[in-house]
C-alpha cells in the first residue's frame, strides 16, 4: 500500500523512488537478513551439537588442549616429549605437514617446469619421455603411488644392521630403511652472525638487482647480478665462519644397538611422502607450464626475433612473463591440492597433522566433534594464505598493459 | 527473491529441527525393525574377528555377535558386519552406524566415562607385549633401548607403549600407521625393529607374515587389556541384552552345556540350567527377548569354552591356552554372574 501512494505522489518526480523499489535499500535489507540467518544457522548448529554431545554423555571443550599428551611422535621440528601438551602436539604435526608441503610445491614447481617445458622440445626422446612421464603418474591414484615409493624405499634400503656398519663408528653418510642419515651442523658460541652474514648477502643481493635494473633502464648498460649476488651469498658467511673462529662442529651418526644414533636423518616415511607428492603432482603442473607457453602467440617470438634478440632472452622477456599469466592461477590450485593431498600421510606412517592430531589426539580424547572442526579449519587457513601469497605474486608480474 | 528467502528460511529451518529429533531411540526396536545386528568388527585379525575367502566372518569378537543375533531372532546369521580401524570404532558406534561394537576393543575408564559408550563385559583377558624378528638376539623387552616399534593408532597400545619406555628408561622410535595392513607391512619390511599391541593380536598377526618362524613374542606383558563389546550409553535394555548374551555363554560352560547336548540339557531338572534355558521364570522378558534367548544362543553358537576352542584354542593355528581366560573355577578370571 505504502509504496502505491509514494508512487503516486512523487509521480512527476522520475529521480526518487520508494525504499521499497529501491535497488540498493533491498539489496541492503536482503544482505542484512543474510547475515542474521548465516549466524543464526551457525549458532543453532554448534548449540545443538554441544546439546547432544551433552546428552550422549561424549565429553566435548577445547580443555584438552592443556592436558599431557602422553605418545611420542617419531619426528618433530620443535621440542616434543610425551610429557608435552596436546596442543603442542598438534603443532608437531602442522609443522611436519608445511614442512612436506613446501618442500613439496618447491620441487614439484621445479620438476613440473622441467617437464612441461621438455614436453615441447624438439628433441625426439625428450619430449616422448615427458609425455610418458605426464600420462603416467597424472593416471594413477596418488594414494596408490605412495604406497609405491613407500613400498620401494622400504624394499631397496637394507636395514641399518645390514649395511655393513661397525657398532659405534661414526659414518659420514649412510641411507638404509630407517632413513637417510647426515652429518648434523651444531652451532656454538657465535654462530649467529654466521646467520647474520648470509641474511645481509641475500638483502644486499635484492638491492644490487634493484640498482642495476635502475642502471640498465638509464643507461643500457648491464651488470651481472645473479654472480655478484651468489658470491656474496657464499663468500660473506664462509668469512664470517672464518673470523669468528669456525664456531661449529658436525654430529656424526653411528650405529648403536638396533638403529643409528645422532646425525641428522631423513626418514623413509617423509623421503617417500615429499616423492610422491612432488612427482604427482609435477605431472599436472608440467600440462600447466606446457599450456601456458602455448597460449603465447608465436608472433611474439617472431616479433622478438626481428628486433635481434637471442632465443634465451627472448623466452626470458617475451614469452615467459607472458605465460605467467596464464600459468599462474591454475599453479596456484596444484599447490592447494599438494598441500591438502599431504592428509595421505598417515597411509605410510609420516606424522603429519591428519596422523597426530586428527588421530592419535582424536582417539586419547574421544573429541572428534572438535578435533575435526580443528584439522578442516586448518587446512582452510593454510590454502587461503597460499592463494592470498599467489594472488599477490601474480599481482607482482602481471603485465603492466599500457 | 522471493523464492530464495523461502529456500534459506526452509533451509534453516531443517538444520534447527534436525538437533530437536536426535533423541536416543531403542536400539532393541531398531534392531527388530531392520531384521540384522550391525556389529563392528575389526578388518581381520585372525582368531577374534576375520573374513574367509568367501567372506564369512569368524572369531571370538564375531560369535558374541553371533549370539546377539541369536537372542534377538533365534537367527545367529542375522548380522552385518561392518570392518573397522582402531581409530574408527568409537564414532562408528557413536553415531549409530552399529549397534554394537566387538572388535578386540580394551575397557579402560577414559573410554568408559568420556565417549558416552559403555563396556558390557570382557570376552578376553589380555595384554600388551611385543614381537621381534628371532635373528635380533634380544629375550626381554627390556633390552629393546633404541628400536624402532610400529604400531597402530587410535590404540592403547601408543599410550602403553610410551609408558613402558619411560618406565624402564628406554628410548625408541614410533612408526605409526592407521591400518593394520600397513602396520604389518612396514614390520614385515624390515622397518621397525618391533611389533607391539595385545598379545593375542601379536599370535594372530604373526601367522600372516611373511615367514612366521622367525618372529617371536616376547615373555613380558606390560598392560592389561580387558576386551570386551561395547554398546552406546543410554539405552540400558541393550546394554543389559549384549552383557547377558555374553555371562550366558559362561554361565553354560560352567553347567556343561554346550551346543550339542543343549537340547537334551533342556530335560534337565537342576532348577539352574531350568532358568537359562528358559523353563522356569521369566528372564527373557525382563530384557525384552523371548524366553528361550539363552537356549537359541548356545544351540547357535556354543558356550565360551566352545567359541573359545573354535576360534582360538589349541586345536587352531593360533594354539592359545585358556590361561587367565579359563572360567574362575578352573583358575581363571572368566566370572559370570548368576542367573537369578
Ligand atoms: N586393545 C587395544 C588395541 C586394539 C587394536 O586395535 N589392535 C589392533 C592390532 S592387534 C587391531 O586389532 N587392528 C585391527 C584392525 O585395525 O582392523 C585397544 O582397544 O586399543
Amino acid at each position: 500500500m505504502a509504496h502505491q501512494t509514494g508512487v503516486s505522489a512523487d509521480a512527476d518526480d522520475a529521480g526518487r523512488v520508494s525504499l521499497m523499489n529501491d535497488p540498493k535499500a533491498r539489496g541492503l535489507v536482503f544482505q542484512a537478513l543474510l547475515i542474521i540467518a548465516v549466524i543464526f544457522l551457525v549458532y543453532s548448529g554448534v548449540s545443538n551439537a554441544i546439546d547432544n554431545l551433552a546428552r550422549a554423555g561424549i565429553a566435548s571443550g577445547l580443555g584438552f588442549f592443556g592436558e599431557r599428551a602422553g605418545f611420542d611422535i617419531g619426528q618433530s621440528f620443535i621440542p616434543y616429549t610425551n610429557d608435552s601438551t596436546y596442543l603442542r602436539a598438534f603443532f608437531v604435526g602442522l609443522l611436519n605437514t608445511m614442512v612436506v608441503a613446501i618442500i613439496g610445491i618447491f620441487l614439484a614447481t621445479v620438476i613440473g617446469f622441467i617437464v612441461g617445458l621438455a614436453r615441447l622440445s624438439k628433441n625426439y626422446l625428450v619430449q616422448k619421455f615427458a609425455t610418458v612421464y605426464v600420462e603416467t603418474l597424472r593416471n594413477i591414484p596418488l594414494l596408490l603411488q605412495l604406497l609405491f615409493w613407500y613400498k620401494a624405499v622400504l624394499s631397496i634400503l637394507p636395514s641399518p644392521r645390514a649395511v655393513g656398519l661397525e657398532p659405534g663408528v661414526e659414518v659420514v653418510f649412510n641411507l638404509n630403511n630407517r632413513g637417510l642419515y647426515m652429518p648434523r651442523i651444531v652451532p656454538e658460541g657465535g654462530a649467529q652472525f654466521i646467520l647474520f652474514a648470509f641474511i645481509i648477502a641475500v638483502v644486499a643481493w635484492f638491492f644490487i638487482g634493484r640498482w642495476a635494473k635502475k642502471r640498465q633502464m638509464a643507461t643500457g648498460q648491464q651488470f651481472p647480478v645473479f654472480l655478484t649476488g651468489l658470491a656474496l651469498v657464499i663468500a660473506l658467511p664462509l668469512l664470517t665462519f672464518l673470523v669468528t673462529g669456525m664456531p661449529m662442529s658436525l654430529e656424526y651418526a653411528s650405529l648403536q644397538g638396533f638403529n643409528m644414533v645422532g646425525g641428522w636423518v631423513i626418514q623413509p616415511e617423509f623421503m617417500a611422502l615429499l616423492l610422491g607428492l612432488s612427482l604427482y603432482t609435477a605431472s599436472f603442473i608440467a600440462e600447466i607450464v606446457r599450456a601456458g607457453i602455448l597460449a603465447v602467440s608465436h608472433g611474439q617470438s617472431e616479433a622478438a626475433f626481428a628486433l635481434g634478440l637471442r632465443p634465451n632472452l627472448t623466452s626470458r622477456l617475451v614469452v615467459v612473463p607472458q605465460a605467467m599469466r596464464v600459468i599462474i592461477p591454475p599453479l596456484t590450485s596444484q599447490f592447494l591440492n599438494l598441500t591438502k593431498n599431504s592428509s595421505l600421510a598417515v597411509a605410510i606412517g609420516y606424522p603429519d597433522l591428519v596422523s597426530i592430531f586428527g588421530g592419535t589426539v582424536l582417539n586419547q580424547t574421544g573429541q572428534a566433534v572438535e578435533v575435526i572442526s580443528i584439522t578442516m579449519l586448518v587446512y582452510l587457513t593454510l590454502s587461503l594464505l597460499t592463494s592470498a601469497f599467489m594472488n599477490w605474486f601474480n599481482s607482482s608480474v602481471a603485465l603492466v598493459e599500457r | 527473491m522471493n523464492k530464495k528467502i523461502l529456500s534459506a528460511v526452509v533451509g534453516i529451518a531443517a538444520v534447527a529441527g534436525m538437533g530437536a529429533s536426535a533423541a536416543s531411540a531403542a536400539t532393541l526396536d531398531d534392531v527388530k525393525a531392520k531384521g540384522f545386528v550391525q556389529c563392528g568388527v575389526s578388518t581381520g585379525l585372525a582368531g577374534f574377528s576375520a573374513p574367509n575367502d568367501a567372506g564369512d566372518w569368524s572369531g571370538i569378537d564375531v560369535d558374541l555377535c553371533r549370539g546377539i543375533a541369536a537372542a534377538v531372532f533365534g537367527d545367529a546369521t542375522a548380522v552385518k558386519f561392518s570392518p573397522l580401524s582402531a581409530k574408527e570404532r568409537f564414532t562408528a558406534l557413536q553415531s549409530g552406524e552399529i549397534d554394537v561394537l566387538s572388535r578386540n576393543t580394551t575397557w579402560t575408564m577414559s573410554r568408559d566415562t568420556q565417549l558416552g559408550l559403555n563396556f558390557a563385559g570382557v570376552n578376553y583377558y589380555d595384554g600388551q607385549g611385543f614381537m621381534v624378528r628371532k635373528s635380533l638376539g634380544v629375550n626381554s623387552a627390556l633390552q629393546l633401548s633404541g628400536a624402532s616399534v610400529c604400531v597402530q593408532t587410535g590404540t592403547t597400545t601408543e599410550l602403553n607403549l610410551t609408558d613402558y619406555f619411560k618406565a624402564n628408561d628406554m628410548t625408541y622410535n614410533p612408526v605409526v600407521f592407521e591400518k593394520l595392513e600397513e602396520v604389518n607391512a612396514a614390520y614385515d619390511a624390515n622397518r621397525c625393529d618391533v611389533y607391539t599391541t595385545d598379545q593375542s593380536g601379536l599370535y594372530s598377526i604373526r601367522l600372516g607374515l611373511s615367514a612366521p618362524d622367525e618372529h617371536m613374542v616376547l615373555p613380558e606383558v606390560i598392560s592389561k587389556e580387558p576386551l570386551g563389546p561395547v554398546v552406546r550409553q543410554g539405552d540400558d535394555q541393550w546394554f543389559n541384552i549384549v552383557k547377558w548374551v555374553h555371562n550366558a555363554m559362561l554361565n553354560a560352560e560352567e553347567m556343561g552345556i554346550t551346543s550339542a547336548n543343549v537340547d537334551e540339557m533342556a530335560n534337565s531338572t537342576d532348577p539352574n540350567v531350568m532358568r537359562l534355558l528358559g523353563k522356569e521364570g521369566t528372564f527373557g522378558e525382563g530384557i525384552g527377548l523371548g524366553n528361550d534367548w539363552a537356549y537359541n544362543v548356545i544351540k547357535e553358537v556354543g558356550n565360551y569354552g566352545e567359541v573359545f576352542e573354535a576360534n582360538v584354542g589349541a586345536s587352531t593355528p593360533l594354539g592359545i591356552a585358556r590361561g587367565v581366560n579359563a572360567l574362575w573355577s578352573k583358575g581363571g578370571l572368566q566370572y559370570a554372574p548368576p542367573l537369578r
